[in-house]
């Protein structure tokens, strides 16, 4: 920071609605960097296997799944082999899961630093964010395996993969801000968080395809952002058409969350420390 | 007049908290279950009503009354800070200081006014915030660092010296958590030291460490003060506000009640009664604290002829008398008193121990215990005395009243004390009146001889 002529800091009472700081989140974007950073070293500390975490963490469902659904119940997935039908979908579920866990809870575990220094608290909840993207990149040569073994290129589809990866990490944005925001008042979000997340496993066409369901109900079904998000990134790794259907209602939804996530998470702001 | 640049302007700074109703005790097995059943619509409705501060915000924080579920921890609070000034805050516990500093770090908004901070703040009791136990020396430094508002480049370029500073070189590359309580707060404080903010804030009551760690802070504050930068200093120690502060302001319940010269504050807050009477008496039995066995009915400092004594001269004797009822006979109990400095140090505990009472079960009735303190024991300043009651057998506390009464000790410069001629300051937080010996054991013309 420069010297001489000091900054001004005015500190009032904030207003009903407070616009987001942009300018002072790109002040504070080295600490971002080291907070997303202590998360990826912190994870896996002590640990034998290390990152070999972030591929056998999926591996391990996705052996589950083939056998629980794919072999038994044998699921109909429109004739993909179920071992690459479910990867493409279980390693950005993967990815959500935890971020949306981890992202719900930033507040709760780091409240002590809450009460003892100020930066944008903007930054809590989308540490776990990015820091989660490091595990999904890893368990991407996962993806890239099956394809392999399977001889499936995507294509030319995979430029879409950006982005519908901008799409994934918006969704546990937009709920770790709702959520964060809400843990810190009533600490039941806690216990609540691991029936949403299998409840969200369920209703998004991670274990079966979307294309399952009666046509009459697609529009309501696409409204769930997760359906969008594994839906076109399935398309986008196995080459297929991209499935705007699904695609586009969700991802009004997804921008719905992150937007009301942001406004809510402002208003909350201004009492989180008075009351942790 | 000070005519250097403004550093820091407030201009009615008021603060409320929502402190939440306090929980309903049931005592009996069918009011307990009712209460587990409708507990989650109660809580729900406590937690929410921590959340509603319209009415609140409308409210005048001159008169607005403290309930039983808000707190005012700051009314209308106003001051300018010019550059290089030092300014002290002082007041007693609960008067708002930890609040005004919280609010000058941007850690809680104010509910009503302004505060302009020109240049950046940083405060030492933010020391060690965001170490995290498994990274290095090297990553905890870069992450504290910019925790506390530094850039990557600030940190790289401060790097060399912070880790000099430290003393930590040959340990950089190894996880914190192998590194010595010592260590890490060198560390810690390395970093801290090391922001060069414009305004630096200082509370000494948070201020981890032992005393030469203390001592490192107060010089490094003084190293500061001389850099011409500003500095906001909490302290109970008021020799130390007088020693290091080019002013002072003194906080009461909240309110700026003074704003002037160290000396004179200082001496304002050590004569002003802070709000904690010598004497206490609870009137109504069923507001009197206490449990099944025995209620406290009054707490009081005396003198020697009974007199309630909000001030004692250091030569006189100081009573501590505790009036209470027993309603249950057949205990042994067992009265005592802690008495504390204005700094919060204990300085020592006495239970009844000596009388009779001591070992015998005692009938119902009234009962007064008096403790004496031996005039020329204790040094000038406010005490605190807290009080409590215990069952001997089961070590019950049947009430524990926290500095329930203080009291004030002045050394007015008179004969017959530890101090004797010495008109200078003097230090100690006891100042006991000790008998000295000295032998003339050998005459120096023998030495010489020798």
């Amino acid at each position: 920071m420069e010297r001489g002529a000091a900054a001004i800091t005015v500190i009032r009472p904030p207003a009903a609605f407070e616009a987001i700081d942009v300018g002072e989140l790109v002040r504070y974007r080295d600490l971002l960097y080291f907070l997303v950073w202590r998360d990826i070293k912190v994870l896996y500390a002590q640990t034998v296997l290390g990152f070999a975490w972030a591929i056998l963490n999926p591996l391990i469902q996705i052996a589950i799944f083939t056998v629980i659904f794919g072999r038994i119940a044998r699921i109909d997935t429109d004739g993909i082999p179920y071992i690459l039908f479910v990867t493409v979908a279980i390693v950005p579920w993967t990815y959500m899961s935890e971020a949306m866990t981890a992202s719900s809870q930033s507040l709760v575990t780091e409240q002590n630093m809450l009460g003892k220094v100020y930066f944008p608290r903007l930054i809590y909840p989308l540490t776990p964010v990015l820091a989660k993207l490091v595990d999904f990149v890893i368990a991407l040569l996962l993806v890239g395996g099956v394809l392999v073994y399977y001889g499936v290129s995507p294509g030319w589809n995979l430029l879409w993969l950006p982005v519908f990866v901008l799409w994934m990490a918006a969704i546990p944005a937009g709920v770790g801000l709702w959520l964060s925001a809400l843990a810190i008042r009533f600490r039941d979000v806690k216990f609540a968080m691991p029936f949403v997340i299998r409840m969200l496993l369920y209703t998004a066409p991670i274990l079966y395809s979307a294309s399952a369901l009666p046509e009459q109900y697609r529009l309501v079904y696409s409204l769930n952002p997760l359906v969008g998000v594994i839906e076109g990134m399935r398309a986008a790794l196995l080459g297929l058409p991209i499935p705007w259907e699904y695609v586009l209602p969700g991802a009004g939804t997804a921008l719905l969350l992150l937007i009301g996530g942001a406004v809510y998470f402002r208003k909350m702001e201004r009492v989180f420390v008075d009351v942790i | 007049m000070n005519s250097a640049p403004i550093a820091v302007r407030a201009e009615g700074v008021s603060k409320v908290y929502r402190i939440g109703l306090k929980e309903q005790a049931h005592d009996s097995l069918a009011g307990a279950v009712l209460d587990l059943v409708t507990s989650p619509v109660r809580n729900y409705r406590k937690y929410r009503a921590l959340y509603r501060f319209k009415e609140l915000e409308r409210a005048d924080p001159e008169s607005a009354p403290s309930t039983p579920d808000t707190i005012w921890a700051l009314r209308n609070v106003s001051f300018e800070l010019r550059q290089g000034e030092v300014l002290g805050i002082v007041g007693r516990n609960g008067a708002g200081k930890s609040t005004l500093l919280k609010i000058l770090t941007r850690i809680t908004p104010p509910t009503r006014g302004r505060i302009e901070i020109h240049g950046r703040v940083s405060s030492l009791l933010e020391v060690g915030t965001g170490f995290h136990r498994e990274l290095t020396g090297r990553e905890n430094v870069y992450l504290n660092g910019t925790i506390l508002g530094m850039s990557k480049k600030e940190v790289d370029r401060k790097f060399d010296e912070i880790v000099e500073f430290a003393g930590v070189e040959k340990f950089l590359d190894t996880p914190v958590k192998r590194y010595s309580s010592g260590m890490s707060v060198r560390l810690a404080f390395a970093v801290a030291a090391h922001l060069e903010p414009e305004i630096l804030i200082v509370d000494e009551v948070l201020a981890v460490g032992d005393a030469a760690f203390q001592k490192k802070c107060i010089r490094k504050m003084q190293d500061v003060g001389r850099s011409g930068r500003t500095i906001l200093f909490v302290s109970h120690n008021m020799p130390a506000v007088k020693m290091l502060c080019t002013r002072a302001i003194l906080l009461d319940e909240g309110r700026l009640v003074m704003d002037g010269t160290p000396h004179d504050v200082v001496s304002a807050y050590m004569t002003s009664d802070v709000g904690v009477p010598a004497e206490r008496v609870w009137e109504d039995p069923a507001l009197a604290p206490g449990r099944r066995v025995a209620k406290l009915r009054a707490i009081r400092v005396i003198r020697r002829d009974g007199a309630v004594a909000p001030a004692v001269d250091i030569r006189d004797d100081v009573g501590l008398q505790l009036e209470y009822d027993v309603k249950e006979p057949g205990h042994i109990l067992m009265p005592q008193f802690y008495v504390y400095n204005d700094e919060g140090l204990l300085l020592f505990a006495s239970y009844e121990q000596q009388n009779a009472w001591a070992q015998r079960p005692r009938p119902e009735g009234r009962y007064v215990s008096t403790a004496w303190i031996p005039g020329n024991l204790l040094s000038a300043g406010m005490f605190y005395v807290s009080c409590a009651l215990l069952s001997r057998s089961t070590g019950v506390s049947q009430f524990y009243e926290q500095q329930a009464v203080a009291f004030l000790v002045t050394d007015n410069m008179g004969e017959g004390t530890a101090r004797g001629d010495w008109a200078g300051s003097y230090r100690g937080v006891v100042r006991p009146l000790l008998p000295w010996v000295t032998e003339h054991a050998e005459s120096s013309r023998k030495l010489h001889s020798a």
